[in-house]
């Protein structure tokens, strides 16, 4: 998935990268759309998180990824898990909850696992992924392997104990973890300035003295340079960084989520700076791609998504026989 | 070869000799290394190890537990060692959302081979903040392992194989344990499965776990002196339980009384009670007996701890009255 040469900290514009880039954030969309369609059928149960309007974070920062690197990730992870090359129709039959899923369809949306390609959830405890990326990190650095986990999470959990002891102990034992704050202004309904005293959420971790930077989490170009900036200066050995990328979700907190807490005036205004829009028209006025480019990218995901539906309608269930297989200490 | 050692010294002796056998394994925790451990368990390990084997940690339960969790997924076998239970509490979202639930919930692609040391257990007024018995808590939780070595033996060899398991395993060391001094054999090998029968009787089974063994143990001889032959039976493990031990010797003796530092209400005492009369119900001659702690938070005097907790005398009443004398 990364085709520059580790220590690259630079992107490089080209425009098979720029179309790749439009791909990836497509295929979240498309995808995730299809996932909203699937839960009014009640084809996906439960809670459904949509990345929608955030897709230039997972994106940008995970161009700057290596095969070998670990991704620990929440409970909005679909697109994560799809631009780490996890399967969509893995994913899609995860979340039918039918046996070919990642997890043979026990965790469902909100924990998907890919261990061959260093995917660790799915985790759907606020802040609950922060130790757990240390702790990789710490057996990366323990092992003198030259690997980077990196760590998202939303702005909510910075009000976690969890966010704190972690970058703490990230910092003082100078661990090889990309803290990612995909800061969407709303820990489900709660606004920041209604949660915190501090807004700047960089500032906070730059006082556990590691590097923080805020991003424009809508600019997946800019998301993707910093990202590069902190793998490399954290595969230099320097320890943790920390990117504090802003940005907007489209869609509600959860198929539950009536939105009373914001304005369609403020949805609308983010949805103008889209992460897509904003790449698609710059692409276009740049010159990097033309319109049958952009078309042949929806033929493509279209198709990709048509085929994830696909596999989980014929994917079985588990047999409720095995339901106790898989759990600790049985014996 | 058999010698004399405290649980103490059998516990930091296990510690060292698993490192030295696999350098993955790693101990990190509240004051490990400089300060040598609260309870002086890993004295002389950082000399030796260095710190970055031995690990002091921020007094940071859910980070470290976690960072715990993360670096047994990635390939490491961590020790994490915790002062004491009732701080265990701040780490309990790691072990159960994460540690006990990866595997399932990732469809068996995801263990945690992580062994967790916890200081359990009342006695030394230290109050209702570091004093409490929560065993029972953490053998709620399916994916877990959970032992409560009670002897100098089991204090030693319970810890290799507990880094074998392939998924997280928890450790409980009383407090009041860890200045008793017994024979220890370094070669002898335990199982993780298997409750044991410390003593011999065939009139009723007094079946325990931890600190309480060496009062149950205490208690047998007194009733000897009464003519009643008590059989003591250690869990070991508190999950999954021995049931075929459990259902044996209450099916030899006919009578039984679980004694079990926990609360009384929801303890282990219950859910042994409860198997017993699944299991054996038209076996019985008497009601099961329960001695457990009084449903107080651990008081600090030395006279309202002592009657707070299970002891020798009640030990002895429980019995008696099971036997309907």
């Amino acid at each position: 998935m990364n085709k520059y040469a580790p220590g690259d900290v630079r992107p490089h514009l080209t425009r098979d990268h720029c179309l790749h880039l439009m791909k990836q954030m497509t295929r979240i969309r498309r995808f995730e759309e299809k996932c909203a369609e699937l839960y009014t059928q009640e084809k996906i149960r439960g809670f459904l998180h949509l990345y929608i309007g955030e897709e230039a974070v997972a994106t940008g920062v995970t161009e700057a990824l290596g095969p070998e690197d670990a991704v620990v990730a929440t409970y909005r992870e679909h697109g994560h898990a799809l631009v780490r090359g996890v399967p969509a129709d893995r994913i899609m039959a995860e979340m039918f909850g039918r046996i070919d899923g990642v997890c043979r369809g026990r965790g469902g949306s909100m924990h998907l696992f890919d261990v061959g390609r260093r995917f660790y959830g799915g985790n759907a405890i606020v802040g609950g992924g922060l130790p757990l990326a240390v702790g990789l990190a710490l057996a990366d650095k323990m092992q003198g392997r030259d690997r980077v986990t990196v760590c998202f999470f939303g702005e909510g959990a910075v009000a976690e104990g969890e966010f704190h002891e972690s970058l703490n102990l990230a910092a003082l034992w100078k661990l090889p973890v990309l803290f990612v704050c995909e800061n969407n202004g709303y820990a489900m309904g709660t606004a920041l300035d209604r949660s915190e005293s501090e807004t700047d959420i960089h500032a906070k971790a730059a006082s556990y003295r590691l590097p923080a930077e805020v991003v424009d989490g809508m600019n997946v170009v800019e998301v993707e340079a910093a990202a590069r900036r902190a793998t490399g200066a954290i595969r230099a050995a320097e320890g943790p960084y920390f990117l504090e990328c802003r940005t907007y979700r489209f869609r509600a907190h959860s198929m539950f989520d009536p939105q009373l807490y914001r304005s369609k005036d403020e949805v609308a205004a983010w949805e103008k700076k889209g992460p897509v829009v904003r790449f698609r028209d710059w692409m276009v006025a740049a010159g990097m791609a033309h319109e049958a480019d952009l078309a042949r990218i929806e033929e493509e995901v279209a198709a990709e998504v048509t085929a994830a539906v696909a596999f989980a309608e014929a994917s079985e269930w588990e047999s409720v026989n095995t339901m106790l297989e898989e759990v600790g200490a049985l014996g | 070869m058999t010698e004399e050692v405290t649980y103490r010294e059998a516990v930091g002796r296990t510690i060292r000799d698993a490192m030295k056998a696999d350098d993955r394994v790693f101990i990190m925790g509240e004051d490990v290394a400089r300060y040598g451990g609260t309870y002086a368990v890993t004295k002389g390990l950082a000399e030796e190890f260095g710190e970055d084997r031995v690990r002091d940690t921020p007094l940071s339960e859910s980070a470290f537990t976690g960072a715990g969790i993360g670096a047994a997924i990635g390939g490491m076998r961590p020790i994490v060692e915790i002062m004491t239970v009732n701080f265990s509490l701040l780490a309990l979202d790691q072990i159960l959302n994460t540690a006990a639930t990866f595997r399932h919930m990732s469809g068996g692609q995801v263990g945690v081979p992580l062994v967790i040391r916890i200081a359990t257990g009342a006695g030394r007024q230290l109050a209702a903040q570091h004093s409490h018995s929560l065993e029972n808590w953490y053998a709620h939780i399916p994916g877990l392992r959970v032992l409560a070595p009670a002897t100098v033996q089991d204090a030693y060899a319970m810890l290799a194989p507990a880094l074998q398991d392939p998924d997280p395993v928890i450790i409980f060391e009383h407090v009041m344990l860890y200045g008793r001094t017994e024979p220890l054999d370094t070669s002898s090998v335990a199982d993780l499965r298997s409750a044991a029968v410390r003593r011999a009787g065939t009139d009723i089974s007094l079946i325990t776990y931890g600190g309480s063994l060496p009062k149950t143990l205490e208690a047998a001889e007194v009733l000897t002196e009464e003519g009643i032959g008590a059989e003591v039976l250690d869990l070991r493990v508190l999950r999954p339980l021995d049931n075929a031990a459990i259902l044996e010797t209450v099916s030899k003796t006919r009578r039984a009384v679980v004694v079990d530092e926990g609360w009384l209400t929801g303890s282990l005492a219950a859910e042994i009670s409860a198997r017993i009369m699944e299991g054996a119900f038209w076996e019985l001659d008497a009601p099961v007996g329960r001695v457990c702690s009084a449903e107080i938070p651990i008081p600090y005097p030395k006279h309202l701890e002592d009657a707070a907790l299970p002891q020798v005398d009640r030990i002895v009443a429980a019995a008696m009255a099971a036997m309907g004398r």
